[in-house]
């Protein structure tokens, strides 16, 4: 045969012998492998914030010898301390203590230690007069002082108060004994309480309020960011002319690339301010403020992902609607909305992953007391927020170190828990309700 | 005249500059089914969509003339095109059910209207289904999503949804042109059926389709009315050069 017509016959063996293709075969395997890197990433990041936090659940199950051993040393310690100085003369100092590390440790505490310390030490040389002094001191001198840092950046006059009384009582009624009882019980018996005390005598870490507050935060903002962001984007979608469109859309996006420092400063200053004004409630910086602005934060990325939704609809069920004579937000409420639920749950979710997470705004505009109440216009302490406050300044590798990172994977893990349950179980629900089985 | 539907004169339409339909008049039958026929692009779906006023929904389109349905203008001011859609349906050539049940697809019509009663609602799913000769397929799954049809279902799930809100005029833009020969015939008997009480205007590029299910036909050609009148007399003896060319095959 002659070669051109051996050449066309295309469908011999061995042009259709198997070939190795090495661009596709890399081009394939690169983008793999980066797709598991970036899960793997994340489950890395988890096992390391993880890590850091096991030493609880050590302290839990081995409390027996450690604790044992540590209240030994401890009450080893006290008592030298105990015995120095009077009973009267701890008192101040734990007092003191408790108030400089767990309240305010920047302005407040710096203020109030060198105030308080010089002159109680000062009345520790007369015996008889420092009852007096102390009592003098502390209640003229000292909170004066403390209400006018409190204006100034309105932190907890009424925590001021409560944490600070709660620890004195103790101390005053049985000092030692409850001091070492409590530190030989585990922490878990601690965490499911209310109180965060990290820092004292005798601290302790109660998540709950930390949660409450961070879920006060998480709905107050989501109530507000959900519906605006929501209506905004299906009137942009539905309503409209393109040209509007044009402008109101990148504007509303902008607003995502805002520093949520800047959000947080704003609602500081501004917002704070300006809310009170008008419902007229004692703590200037409460839950309420803080998500009014979260739900700044929050709007941009709901709006963005759910008008995504809104406009992937097809204009074809638009159409229909209308020809059945449904006029324009009758077609957008019954007919592009339903159909759009699954983009707009998924755009919900990211808003409440993002405040949920949200640092800056919640520490800025929260008023980080870690209060049980459901008032929303009560402050309150998210536990991003207590991460970002004091995780500088632990000491590496102690108890409340472990518990922040602890509270790290717990947001990890409730974030992953909401997307796990809200892609496996409400989702589908919804998309029976609304679009049929 | 009292059989009469929709009276056309001079109907132009523009898309911006663009001249797509020039100087229409016509006169559609009351209880009949008019064909429009044509090649692509020839302007016939566009003037189905001026009969219900699809056309308002493209912001570039301008319309002169007068479309005159039981006498009254409907593109005058005073005209509410909400109304005029209930008046008049519309399938669409592709098969658009809703992403609801079927029941939900059938009563949308009714439910914008404000109709709650459950049995009232119940009574216009079975009626509409039965006239869209689906009734006895789907009585079992009224709650499953309509998109899980084939496309002969739901194609038919759509008129019966259109008639669910009892219109008197009936628009079909090919709406058995993606459909299989079985479901084709099934439409076209429906169409048979439905012309006693409504009146049907129905595009097609099927020439057989055409010939097979309607009274009237007209025939576009590059956005001009060329010919109009009865289907037998179309289709066997054309009085224009341009009719008999079409619809012997010999351009189109």
């Amino acid at each position: 045969m002659s070669s051109p017509i051996s050449s066309k016959q295309n469908f011999t063996k061995e042009s259709l012998e198997k070939q190795f293709r090495l661009s596709e075969f890399l081009a394939e395997k690169i983008i793999s492998s980066v797709a598991f890197l970036s899960i793997a990433i994340i489950f890395l990041i988890f096992i390391f914030v993880f890590k850091e936090s096991l030493p609880i659940f050590s302290l839990g199950k081995e409390s027996a010898k450690v604790e044992m051993q540590q209240s030994v040393s401890a009450s080893g310690d006290q008592p030298e301390s105990y015995g120095g100085v009077e009973t009267e003369d701890l008192q101040p100092e734990s007092y003191g203590g408790v108030e400089t590390e767990d309240l305010q440790p920047e302005s407040y505490g710096g203020v109030e230690t060198e105030d308080l310390q010089p002159e109680t030490y000062g009345g520790v040389e007369k015996e008889d007069l420092q009852p007096e002094s102390y009592g003098g001191v502390e209640k003229e001198d000292l909170q004066p002082e403390s209400y006018g840092g409190v204006e100034k950046e309105d932190l907890q006059p009424e925590t001021y108060g409560d944490v600070q009384a709660e620890p004195l009582v103790e101390n005053n009624d049985s000092a030692e004994d409850t001091a070492k009882e409590k530190k030989s019980n585990s922490i878990w018996d601690t965490l499911l309480t209310p109180d965060w005390v990290p820092v004292s005598e005798n601290p302790r870490f109660g998540l709950l309020s930390l949660l409450i507050g961070t879920l006060k935060v998480t709905i107050i903002s989501m109530l507000i960011a959900g519906p605006i962001a929501i209506l905004a984007a299906l009137y942009t979608s539905c309503f409209a002319s393109k040209r509007t469109k044009e402008i109101i859309k990148p504007i509303i996006e902008m607003l995502a690339a805002f520093p949520s420092v800047v959000i947080g400063f704003f609602a500081l200053m501004v917002m704070a301010t300006f809310f009170q004004d008008i419902f007229g409630y004692d703590s200037r910086l409460n839950a309420f403020v803080g998500g009014v602005a979260m739900a700044l934060a929050a709007i941009p990325i709901i709006y963005t992902i759910s008008e995504d939704a809104l406009s992937s609809i097809p204009k074809t069920y638009t159409e229909a609607s209308l020809a059945l004579g449904a006029n324009k937000w009758q077609t957008a409420f019954y007919v592009v909305l339903p159909a759009a639920t699954p983009g707009i749950f998924a755009a919900l979710l990211l808003g409440v992953g993002r405040v949920f997470g949200e640092t800056m705004i919640a520490l800025m505009a929260t008023g980080n007391a870690a209060l049980m109440s459901a008032n929303p216009f009560e402050s309150v302490r998210t536990f991003a927020a207590t991460i970002g406050a004091e995780m500088a300044e632990t000491v590496f590798g102690e108890t409340h170190y472990s518990v922040l990172f602890f509270i790290g994977s717990l947001l990890f893990i409730f974030s992953f828990g909401l997307n796990a349950l809200a892609e496996f179980y409400v989702k589908g629900k919804l998309i029976k309700k609304f679009q049929g089985k | 005249m009292k059989d009469i539907k929709i009276q056309v004169n001079d109907l132009s339409l523009y898309y911006g500059e663009k001249k797509a339909l020039k100087e229409i008049s016509m006169q559609v039958p009351a209880n009949k089914v008019t064909a429009l026929i044509g090649p692509s692009g020839c302007g016939k779906s566009t003037f189905l969509r001026c009969i219900n006023r699809m056309n308002d929904l493209i912001p570039s389109v301008s319309i002169t003339g007068q479309m005159l349905v039981e006498g009254v203008d409907i593109y005058d001011k005073n005209v509410d095109v909400v109304n005029i859609r209930k008046k008049i349906g519309m399938v669409f050539q592709k098969s658009n059910p809703f992403p609801k049940s079927i029941y939900e697809n059938v009563i949308y019509g009714s439910r914008i209207n404000g109709i709650t009663d459950k049995r009232e609602l119940d009574e216009i799913v079975e009626t509409s289904l039965r006239q869209a000769a689906i009734w006895d397929e789907l009585k079992d799954r009224l709650g499953d999503s309509a998109l899980g049809l084939s496309g002969g279902q739901q194609q038919r799930l759509c008129i019966a949804r259109t008639l669910a809100v009892n219109p008197d005029i009936i628009l079909m833009d090919e709406p058995a042109s993606a459909l299989d020969p079985i479901s084709t015939s099934k439409i076209e008997e429906l169409v048979h059926e439905l012309k006693e009480k409504y009146t049907i205007l129905i595009v097609t590029h099927n020439m057989q389709q055409a010939a097979r299910v309607s009274d009237h036909t007209a025939f576009f050609y590059m956005g001009e009315l060329i010919e109009m009148g009865k289907t037998d007399a179309i289709f066997t003896k054309p009085a224009k050069k341009q009719t008999e060319d079409y619809i012997t095959g010999r351009f189109g």
